[in-house]
């Protein structure tokens, strides 16, 4: 029955060309959504209730005399910013002339003698009556993004990133001559390390995604980014090895692998950055020696992440140098997008894209785990993987953005 | 509906009255305080680097449409409404006035509307004025599309208290009903709505003063009603809005005229909902303060009253110098959430 239908169906439709047939039900799709929007929705009648009103403050700086709100409209209808009140009181301020429509932003000025150290609580009157209400918890004066300041974020991400994973990458001489079954422990004890960034990496992002806009998806973000990460780098992974098997290029995986910790733990440092150089323009975070040193620790266990793939070949010293780079110098970029354009969803985004490109290196390093009999979760991976967690909490404990 | 005639008279009029408000207040440049300062703080702005700005405001020091909310501030504070008069058979006065409860979209800030419930379109209602031992006959028509009541302050049987269960009880949107009973104590006193939620209520605009004058009456002087409230706008029961006479800052941007020497008596009452207490305070002067104005020796000369909420009383001075001189709540975050102004003395 059914198969004489289907058959009928084909015999009726022959005769048109396939394309005119993927592109009639589109064109009926278009011109259904734009007569329905065109007649205002018919049947649905007006809206129920007062607008819904969300507004997200993405962005706050202060200077002498001002605290300046970049706010984006979260909500399905546009927003009147009418009045200002700064602690319970009126307040002068510019910007926000017009309404402000879905997803759009506006930054509004507001005059405000503020003192140092001290905490406000903003509240923008909306024509409804509505507030929308931001608390700055400790005023603090904005950095300007002089050149000086990018100085400044540059060395920070040279300090956190590029140093530690540097002499994290001195372990290289070790490792290269402990036996194999001690190799795979330092395996087992890299992945530790990368699942416990995984995993803050993640939580990062969705505490950032919540402060953020929702209209751009909040912690949706998150998982967007890390699935965007893992198949990117999945796919460029089997492009490389698509195109070594054609050059019949062999035994190259360590490099390979190597590259890609790096590129993951790049990644991560970016979002790390991001959340350093956020922190510390928002004034959040005091830049002290205990902080730095805090990082190095914390980034130096990266550096020995790098080098355990390589430990059987011989790479030259240039090449290391670039794997050091690649791990760490996205924290000196991440600083820089942290304190100068912070957007909690851009945030959110790069954290889970961190965490995503991490996850794709676990999947790459499992392999190399295996003993053998061919078992991954063998004692000893499963120690190196304990200890690698262990090592990142306690080194973690040391720094909290 | 014949009966709602007063109510579509006063509809009738309110443009005319707002125009002539509307005419006063476009006069008014819309300036921009501080949006011409470069963003680095001049040498003319001390404390720290940075101006204060000033007195606080509405932004760029704007109010409110007048002409669109039916009532003016400024109106309000010198509008005694004495109803009609005639004399019964006793020789007694009977006073009457009808006031009607309406649905009314105002704007209580600059740009922010407030579905408030009023008395005859305004809030507060009108000041009802009369003198000691007059009869008194309110008619109330209820066209909100809530039930209301009028619950006045006073001596009067329990079945006129205007509560719900005494009397008429609550009055059903559409009804009606007549509150009598006679003028007495001479003072200063006020009605509102008594219907559960109560806070609601209040604060959605349904109260006004009561004025008993002294059968012998008072002495000449510039009479102005200051009814001290404010608007809940985001119904989180604290309120955005503080103001005496509804619209803050009203008597910043344009202060209130009086005459050197000259006896200013302020009826000034307390109606603010979801704050404990409201405050009056005068600047470069004190005056006597008789408390629900019941007495006619002051209980104290003084410069800051303090009042709960249906808490009132008559304050009268005169000012022997001109200039501007503040008043205000001297609780100062109602101050600059709206309740302050100027007199300017001539």
């Amino acid at each position: 029955m059914e198969g004489r239908a289907a058959t009928e169906r084909d015999l009726r439709t022959r005769g048109l060309p396939a394309w005119l047939l993927g592109v009639v039900p589109l064109a009926l799709i278009v011109a259904a959504v734009g007569a329905f929007a065109a007649l205002g929705g018919p049947g649905l009648g007006e809206r129920r209730g007062p607008p819904a009103e969300e507004l997200a403050v993405e962005k706050t700086v202060l200077r002498p005399g001002t605290i300046e709100l970049t706010v984006r409209n979260d909500g399905p209808d546009a927003i009147s910013i009418a009045q200002a009140q700064v602690n319970d009181a009126f307040v002068q301020f510019s910007g926000a002339e017009t309404p402000i429509g879905r997803l759009g932003t506006a930054t509004v000025r507001l005059r405000q003698p503020w003192i140092e150290g001290e905490a406000y609580e903003v509240a923008l009157l909306t024509s409804s009556g509505g507030t929308i209400a931001h608390a700055i918890d400790v005023a603090v004066e904005t950095p300007t993004p002089d050149l000086s300041f990018f100085g400044l974020m540059a060395l920070l991400g040279i300090y956190v990133g590029v140093i530690p994973v540097a002499l994290g990458m001195l372990w290289l001489p070790w490792v290269r001559r402990i036996p194999a079954g001690w190799l795979r422990g330092v395996m087992a004890l890299t992945v530790g390390l990368l699942a416990f960034l995984a995993i803050d990496a993640t939580l990062e992002g969705f505490e950032l995604a919540g402060a953020g806009s929702q209209a751009f998806g909040g912690a949706a973000l998150v998982l967007v980014g890390a699935v965007v990460a893992f198949l990117t780098l999945t796919g460029v992974t089997a492009w490389l090895e698509q195109r070594r098997r054609a050059a019949r290029e062999a035994g190259a995986s360590g490099g390979r692998l190597a590259l890609l910790v790096a590129v993951g733990i790049g990644l991560h440092n970016l979002g790390e950055g991001v959340a350093i150089g956020s922190a510390y323009s928002a004034g959040a975070l005091a830049l002290g020696a205990f902080l730095v040193v805090g990082f190095a620790l914390h980034n130096t266990t990266e550096g020995l992440a790098i080098v355990a793939p390589v430990a059987h070949l011989r790479p030259s010293l240039g090449r290391l140098a670039l794997l050091g780079l690649v791990a760490g110098a996205p924290a000196v970029l991440g600083a820089w997008i942290g304190a100068a354009a912070f957007n909690p969803s851009l945030a959110a985004f790069l954290f889970g894209f961190g965490a995503g490109a991490i996850v794709q290196v676990i999947v790459q390093l499992a392999p190399s785990l295996r003993d053998g009999d061919g078992r991954t979760l063998h004692p000893v991976a499963v120690t190196g993987l304990l200890a690698g967690m262990a090592l990142m909490f306690a080194t973690g404990l040391l720094v909290s953005v | 509906m014949p009966r709602l005639s007063r109510r579509r008279l006063l509809a009738a009029s309110v443009p005319a009255l707002g125009g002539a408000a509307a005419a006063l207040h476009s006069a008014v440049p819309p300036h921009h305080p501080w949006g011409g300062e470069s963003q680095a703080a001049g040498p003319a702005h001390a404390h720290g680097g940075h101006g204060a700005g000033g007195h606080a405001d509405f932004r760029d020091g704007r109010t409110v449409d007048h002409r669109a909310n039916g009532f003016d501030p400024h109106e309000i504070l010198r509008d005694f409404d004495r109803g009609t008069t005639r004399r019964l058979a006793s020789g007694q006065v009977l006073r009457e006035w009808e006031l009607f409860a309406a649905d009314k979209e105002i704007e209580v800030a600059p740009g922010v509307r407030f579905a408030a419930w009023t008395y005859n379109g305004r809030i507060p209602g009108p000041t009802l004025r009369c003198r000691e031992g007059e009869r008194l006959r309110i008619t109330f028509v209820n066209g909100s599309e809530h039930p209301h009541t009028i619950h006045f302050h006073g001596i009067h049987p329990a079945d006129m208290d205007g509560v719900p269960g005494l009397g008429a009880g609550e009055i059903a949107p559409g009804g009606r009903t007549v509150y009598e009973f006679d003028a007495q104590p001479a003072g200063l006193h006020l009605y509102h709505c008594h219907v559960r939620p109560l806070a609601e209520h209040i604060a959605k605009g349904l109260y006004g003063a009561f004025i008993v004058d002294p059968a012998d009456g008072r002495a000449e002087a510039d009479e102005l009603v200051m009814v001290m409230n404010g608007f809940d706008t985001n119904f989180d029961r604290a309120n955005e809005v503080y103001a005496a006479n509804t619209i803050g800052f009203a008597y910043m941007q344009r202060p209130i005229a009086v005459r050197r020497d000259e006896l200013v008596r302020v009826y000034l009452v307390n109606v603010l909902e979801y704050d404990l207490i409201n405050s009056f305070h005068l600047h470069g002067n004190l005056f006597d303060y008789f408390p629900t104005g019941t007495g006619r020796t002051p209980s104290e000369l003084t410069d800051t009253v303090m009042l709960c909420q249906g808490q009132r009383g008559i304050l009268e001075w005169r000012f022997p110098t001109s200039g501007k001189f503040m008043f205000h709540a001297h609780q100062s975050e109602f101050t600059e959430l709206g309740w302050q102004g100027f007199f300017e003395v001539a």
